[in-house]
């Protein structure tokens, strides 16, 4: 488990609301912390990740967002910009402009296009700093949301199987090589202990294995309630709902002696609601579990992203 | 009439809201619990305001489709038996139908209903490129909930129908799918893709016209001028289907703002899917649609916040050991080990604590919503944060009670 930031590309995805792209985020600061020089890719157009960094929000171009991060905007448009520059050597000045849209067009339309624009991009850093031309120690993903991430990852072999011949079957075979080595590349899941995330979370894992050949690193949970109470603890906490035990808390604190109790009631319920989550998730997946505490804060930022950041290296020791 | 929020002169409660309306869209980001406020409000609406009610959903937790005691959801609208609910106290006045939005089945049926004839149908039906089209294109997961809406309500079977809509990257693009649909089969830019193969004909042959050819040239490099190929030939198919999809794709949008429309947008007290709900709210004032309700979902108790809970918390904290000795002379057995005692009332302050720094936080967003332009919603609910999931039917109960509240406070039900 402690492996995980030594590898080089790692995706992470989740359902929405789970605090995704946080954990993204801290891992991207925890590895920096360790002295890495960090890539962190957003791929979903919400363009927030940089806020967690209380940065404004970047580009297609990295930009150094915190020591040792930099954050860039994935853009299907530029990425193709760039291919043709790099790759094809097609010479594009003003003019894919008006052509953009119908290259758009087309590329949502043909499966995989879209998707190779990005993932290939993402490889193709990577490799380039396999091969000692940029220096990126890892490269951290915000990958697509559940429903989504397979295709993204598939896309290279989905268009060697799809097409024949041609320019872009071509670009598959090395982008195919990073993404299944699993010394270089991780997909990992952030999800939180409750219904809808976990049962994502489970057929996501089972259809990785079946129609992906991305090797997959860890399940994050995030937002683990703490345990109020152990066995022993819970009957003295069942025990103050008697009538003589109430009588003795509102003597010393009154009116709110009750609310704090109903507090606390709540508090345990949930938490053990939510265990019976983690539980059929611990019983569905064999992957190692990191568990985040729920965070007890006001504020979001900086700040939080290195609470999850610690807590997301104690996992990982 | 000035800023107030919510209006003024208008429905203050949920009920009176759904009695004036046929359709009511749920919206908001993902995980805020749209699915479940949805299905309570319908039940609920179905219970009190009777007639007919369906709730049609996308993607229903298993656990939710056994609270409304189906096996499974389908296409096919299936009555909800409310046998259950009788027990818990409600009395339904009306009926209650579900059902789901299967994509790929509704989309299949699109097909079939619009291609000019069956082998146009089953060449588009059986192209590769089709699966792909339907499920990325355009926002095709919004364009066919609302495409499935309008049928339902065209068919006239109900006389409420409570909408679930699909997770989308940005809530505002389901508003606009149907005009995109429109726009993506009248647009100048599908026909200008195809002029080369249509004009050319067959394999091979491609005419160009000098504002297409520098495109063909860049797409070959990338694509490869056989798939580019495969990739005109899907869209000339699909583009016979023109007519009918934009006269329907028209009237869906007629139908979102019809003023029989409204729309309930779903969030928790978070910051990120508030923000969210907060552009959403102004987006559908922008559009000109019926910004109905504001549900503000998994509110915590608002007694975290009272000054009594705080000083009770205090004491604890600072007393313990007193009050467990205290404790132990009541002579309940299990408060005997006053170390024990003392431990939990510790543990009981900082758990107040932890939870009271939350529902500061969410009371401070609750402030903040005031920036949500007027007019704002008519309505604003709060539902309570549920201890355990809405895994039953009397938590889906509890979901509506607490929708049709008029001015619901945040707190739990004992």
């Amino acid at each position: 488990m402690s492996g995980l930031l030594d590898r080089r590309l790692l995706f992470f995805t989740g359902k929405g609301g789970v605090g995704k792209s946080t954990v993204t985020a801290a891992t991207a600061l925890l590895a920096a912390d360790q002295g890495k020089k960090v890539l962190l890719v957003e791929v979903d157009a919400k363009n927030n990740l940089t806020a967690l960094f209380e940065h404004a929000p970047v580009g297609f171009e990295p930009r150094q967002v915190h020591p040792g991060v930099f954050a860039m905007q994935m853009d299907t448009e530029s990425s193709l910009r760039e291919y043709l520059k790099v790759q094809a050597r097609v010479p594009v000045f003003g003019r894919i402009g008006p052509m953009a849209r119908a290259f758009d067009f087309v590329a949502t339309a043909a499966p995989g296009v879209k998707e190779i624009l990005t993932v290939g991009k993402i490889c193709w850093e990577l490799r380039e700093s396999l091969e000692g031309r940029a220096d990126w120690d890892l490269i951290v993903v915000d990958a697509a949301a559940t429903g989504h991430v397979i295709s993204q990852l598939d896309a290279p072999e989905a268009i060697q199987e799809l097409v024949a011949v041609g320019p872009i079957r071509n670009q598959t075979g090395w982008l195919v090589e990073l993404l299944s080595d699993p010394a270089l590349t991780a997909l990992n899941v952030v999800t939180s202990p409750e219904e809808m995330p976990v049962n994502e979370t489970i057929e996501l894992v089972a259809r990785a294995r079946e129609e992906l050949n991305v090797p997959l690193g860890v399940v994050i949970v995030n937002r683990v309630l703490p345990e109020l109470f152990t066995h022993a603890d819970d009957e003295v906490f069942e025990a103050l709902g008697d009538p003589a035990a109430a009588a003795v808390l509102a003597q010393h604190a009154s009116a709110g002696s009750a609310a704090v109790v109903e507090a606390a009631r709540l508090a345990v319920s949930m938490r053990r609601s939510r265990s019976v989550h983690l539980s059929e998730l611990r019983d569905a997946v064999d992957l190692p579990l990191l568990l985040l505490p729920y965070l007890f804060v006001r504020d979001h930022g900086l700040r939080v992203t290195r609470m999850v950041a610690e807590a997301l290296g104690q996992e990982l020791t | 009439m000035s800023a107030a929020s919510p209006r003024e002169g208008q429905s203050q409660s949920l009920a009176a809201l759904l009695s004036t309306r046929e359709v009511v869209v749920f919206c908001g980001s993902g995980g805020v619990g749209k699915t479940s406020t949805a299905a309570a409000a319908a039940l609920t609406a179905a219970a009190r305001l009777g007639g007919k009610v369906l709730v049609l959903t996308i993607d229903p937790a298993k656990r939710l489709a056994d609270a409304l005691g189906l096996e499974a959801f389908g296409n096919v609208a299936r009555r909800v038996p409310l046998d259950a609910y009788a027990e818990l106290g409600v009395e339904p006045r009306g009926e209650l139908w579900a059902a789901m939005l299967d994509t790929k089945r509704s989309w299949d049926e699109l097909v079939l209903r619009h291609a000019p004839d069956e082998a146009t149908a089953y060449r588009i039906l059986d192209n590769r490129m089709y699966h792909n089209v339907t499920s990325r294109f355009v926002q095709s997961h919004d364009y066919i909930a609302m495409e499935r809406l309008y049928e339902v309500h065209a068919s006239g079977e109900y006389d409420l129908i409570v909408i679930d809509t699909p997770p989308t990257r940005n809530a505002i693009d389901f508003l606009e799918a149907p005009a995109r649909m429109a726009d993506f089969f009248g647009g100048r830019l599908l026909r200008w893709l195809t002029m080369p193969y249509r004009v050319g004909g067959g394999r091979g042959g491609r005419m160009f016209n000098a504002a297409s050819k520098p495109f063909y040239q860049m797409a070959d490099r990338v694509l490869g001028s056989q798939f580019l190929q495969d990739i005109a030939e899907f869209f000339l198919n699909f583009q016979s289907m023109y007519g009918g999809f934009v006269e329907r794709a028209e009237a869906v949008e007629q139908l979102l703002h019809d003023r029989r429309t409204t729309f309930a947008v779903v969030t928790t007290l978070e910051g990120a899917p508030l923000r969210e709900a907060e552009s959403f709210c102004r987006e559908l004032d922008a559009r000109n649609f019926d910004l109905g309700a504001l549900v503000l979902n998994k509110v915590l108790p608002e007694y975290l916040l009272s000054a009594d809970g705080e000083h009770a918390a205090g004491v604890f904290a600072r007393e313990s050991e007193v009050i467990a000795r205290e404790l132990a002379a009541t002579g309940v057995p299990a408060l005997a080990d006053t170390t024990s005692s003392a431990r939990v009332l510790r543990t009981l302050a900082d758990s107040f604590h932890n939870y009271e720094v939350v529902a500061r936080r969410e009371a401070e967003l609750r402030t903040e919503l005031t920036r949500i332009a007027p007019p704002g919603p008519e309505v604003i609910v709060s539902v309570p944060a549920f201890p355990a999931d809405i895994d039953d039917a009397r938590a889906l109960v509890r979901i509506g009670e607490a929708l049709f509240a008029v001015d619901a406070p945040g707190t739990i039900a004992p």
